[in-house]
C-alpha cells in the first residue's frame, strides 16, 4: 500500500452505505490479544517483540480474510505516514510514538485491520460504515478464530484473555459507535445523556478515541467494562443504548425544528457557504462548519452535500492527509490554502454530480 | 532498566550496597546477581508465590502491603509495587502470581471477576467449515459473473445446507 495514493481515497467504512449514516459515522469493534510465552510488549525484549511480528504475520498470511493485506512496520514509516495512520483510526498515538518494532496490518478497503505489539502483541480492530456492531463484531471474531489457530494466545477460563491493562482482561473487545449528536449539543441536553451513558457502563470519548477531544459534535460510545459479559451481551447492550440516543437526537432536532427552523437552516447555510467559498481554513474549522451541513444533511435540507462528501471532507483534509496528498510537509498557512481548495473541489463535485447524476 | 553488569538483560534484582561506608543502588539481572553470589532468596529457593499471597492475604494493615509490593512474578520477575505504578502488569502469569490483589480490583473495574465471553478456538473444525462457505461464495459470485446461474443456484444450495447444518452444530457460537 502506498500511503500517497491512499490519502486520495477513502476506506469503506466512510462511503456512507451502512445503516443511520447520517447520524452513526462509522462502528468500530476491537479485540486485544497476547500470546502466552511472551511477556506483554512493554516488558518484552526486542528479539520477542520480533518473534510477536513474524508470528502474527504468517498467521495473517493464512487467514483469508487478511491473506491481501498490507504490512506497515512503523519503523519503516515517517512522522508524517504514521501521522496519517492516526487521522485514518488505523493505528493509536502509543504506536506511532514509539520506535520499538510494531506495525500495522490493514486490508486495502480499510474494513480489517490489526496493530501489532501495541500495548498488547495483537489489537484486531473491525471498522464498518454507519451503525451495524453486529456485522463488525461478526468480521473480528472471525479474524480472531483464525487466527487464533496458529497463535497460542494468553488465556484462561476464569478471567478469559489475559491483556496487559486489567481494564482490558475478559473478552478484551472495545465496540464503539462514533456518532454525530448536533441537536442534542444545541438544545443543551447532552450533558444530561452523557452522563445517563456513564450509569449504564458505557464510556463517551472524543473523535479520536481515548483520551481524544470532543469536536464537531462528534462523540464516541463505547463499553467500559471487558469483563462479566459476553462479547455478544456487549454489543447488544451498545446496539440499545445507541438506539436510544438516536432516538433522543431526532426528538431534539424536531423541537428545534418547531421553535427556530428558519435560524437553523440560516446557521447551516451559512457553514456551507463559508465551505464552498473560503481561501484559507483550518482542519478544525472544516471539523465544526461541516458539522453544521452533515446537520442540514439529516434534516433533509436538500442542495447541500451528501454525507459520503461529508465524510471525504472530515477525512482528507486532517493535516497529515493535505501533506501526503500534495506530496510534501507544509506548515500550517500553506495547509490552509491547500486545505481551503479542496473543500471547494470536494463540494463542487457533489454540486456538479447532484444535477448530472451520472 | 538494564542490568548495569551484563548491560543487556534487564534488571530484576534491586538492592542498596554499603561499602566503605558509600551507599549506591545496585541494579543487575538474574544471571549476573546469580554469578556475583548476591543473595537473591526469591529467586534461588523454589517456594510457591501463591503460598506465600495465601499466607498474606489475612493479614491487615501496612506490612502485608510492603509484603505485597514485593511479590514478584516468577516469569517476569514483575514485582506487584510496579504493577501499582505502571498500571500494567508485565506477562500472562501475573494474573495467577498476583490473583489475590487483582481480584478485588477486576471487582471494583468491571463489576465481576468471571470471563462470560468466547474461548480460543483450537478446534479446527469450525474454521475449515467457514473457509469452505467462503470458497463456495467465491465460486457463487463467479459463476454469476459468467452467467452461469444454474450453477450458482446449486452453489447458493450447498451453501445454505453447510450453514444449516453448522448452526445446529455449535449453536449460538460464542459457548
Amino acid at each position: 500500500m502506498k500511503l500517497t495514493e491512499h490519502a486520495q481515497k477513502l476506506g469503506r467504512w466512510l462511503d456512507a452505505t451502512g445503516p443511520s449514516s447520517d447520524v452513526v459515522l462509522s462502528t468500530r469493534v476491537r479485540l486485544a490479544r497476547n500470546l502466552k510465552e511472551v511477556p506483554f510488549t512493554h516488558r518484552a525484549r526486542e528479539e520477542q517483540l520480533a518473534m510477536v511480528y513474524s508470528s502474527v504475520l504468517s498467521a495473517v498470511r493464512k487467514t483469508p480474510a487478511l491473506v491481501s493485506s498490507a504490512a506497515l512496520p512503523m519503523r519503516d514509516l515517517t512522522p508524517l505516514d504514521r501521522q496519517f495512520l492516526v487521522e485514518r483510526h488505523l493505528i493509536s498515538n502509543d504506536l506511532a510514538d514509539n520506535g520499538r518494532l510494531r506495525g500495522l496490518l490493514v486490508v486495502s478497503d480499510e474494513s480489517l485491520s490489526a496493530m501489532v505489539n501495541e500495548e498488547d502483541h495483537l489489537r484486531l480492530q473491525s471498522l464498518a460504515s454507519g451503525f451495524q456492531l453486529r456485522s463488525a463484531w461478526e468480521a473480528v471474531n472471525s479474524i480472531d478464530d483464525e487466527l487464533g489457530q496458529d497463535l497460542d494466545y494468553a488465556f484462561n477460563e476464569d478471567l478469559g484473555y489475559l491483556t496487559a491493562c486489567p481494564t482490558n482482561v475478559g473478552t478484551g473487545m472495545r465496540a464503539s459507535v462514533l456518532i454525530h449528536l448536533p441537536s442534542l449539543v444545541l438544545t443543551k441536553q447532552i450533558g444530561r445523556v452523557l452522563q445517563g451513558i456513564s450509569q449504564v457502563g458505557l464510556a463517551v470519548r472524543g473523535f479520536y478515541g481515548e483520551g481524544s477531544q470532543i469536536m464537531g459534535n462528534f462523540f464516541q460510545i463505547s463499553n467500559q467494562t471487558t469483563l462479566g459479559q459476553s462479547e455478544k451481551e456487549i454489543v447488544e447492550g451498545l446496539e440499545r443504548v445507541t438506539r436510544q440516543i438516536i432516538d433522543y437526537e431526532q426528538r431534539a432536532r424536531d423541537e428545534l425544528l418547531k421553535d427556530a427552523r428558519v435560524q437553523i437552516e440560516d446557521k447551516i447555510w451559512r457553514a456551507y457557504g463559508t465551505l464552498r467559498h473560503s481561501r484559507a481554513i483550518s482542519s478544525q474549522e472544516v471539523v465544526n462548519l461541516s458539522s453544521a451541513v452533515r446537520f442540514g444533511v439529516a434534516l433533509s435540507i436538500s442542495g447541500l452535500a451528501s454525507v459520503q462528501t461529508l465524510n471525504e471532507l472530515l477525512i482528507r483534509t486532517q493535516p497529515a492527509h493535505v501533506q501526503l496528498a500534495a506530496g510534501r510537509e507544509m506548515d500550517q498557512r500553506e495547509r490552509n490554502v491547500i486545505r481551503a481548495e479542496l473543500v471547494r473541489k470536494l463540494l463542487e463535485d457533489n454540486a456538479a454530480n447532484a444535477v448530472h447524476p451520472n | 532498566m538494564q542490568c548495569q553488569l551484563c548491560g543487556k538483560r534487564p534488571a530484576v534484582v534491586h538492592f542498596t550496597e554499603i561499602v566503605n561506608n558509600k551507599k549506591s543502588e545496585v541494579h543487575v539481572c538474574e544471571k549476573c546477581a546469580e554469578e556475583r553470589g548476591y543473595h537473591t532468596p526469591l529467586i534461588k529457593s523454589k517456594f510457591s508465590v501463591g503460598d506465600l499471597l495465601a499466607g498474606m492475604v489475612d493479614q491487615t494493615g501496612s506490612t502485608e502491603e510492603t509484603k505485597v509490593g514485593r511479590v514478584q512474578c516468577p516469569r517476569c520477575h514483575m514485582v506487584y509495587s510496579a504493577f501499582k505504578e505502571s498500571g500494567r502488569l508485565g506477562c500472562s502469569e501475573c494474573y495467577t502470581t498476583f490473583r489475590a490483589q487483582l481480584r478485588p480490583l477486576l471487582r471494583r473495574i468491571h463489576g465481576s471477576t468471571k470471563h462470560e465471553g468466547k474461548s480460543p478456538v483450537r478446534d479446527s473444525a469450525r474454521v475449515a467449515l467457514r473457509r469452505e462457505i467462503q470458497k463456495l461464495h467465491e465460486d457463487m459470485q463467479k459463476a454469476i459473473e459468467q452467467e452461469e446461474f444454474e450453477a450458482a443456484a446449486r452453489l447458493r444450495d450447498q451453501i445454505r445446507m453447510i450453514e444449516e447444518q453448522s448452526d445446529q452444530k455449535t449453536g449460538e457460537g460464542s459457548r
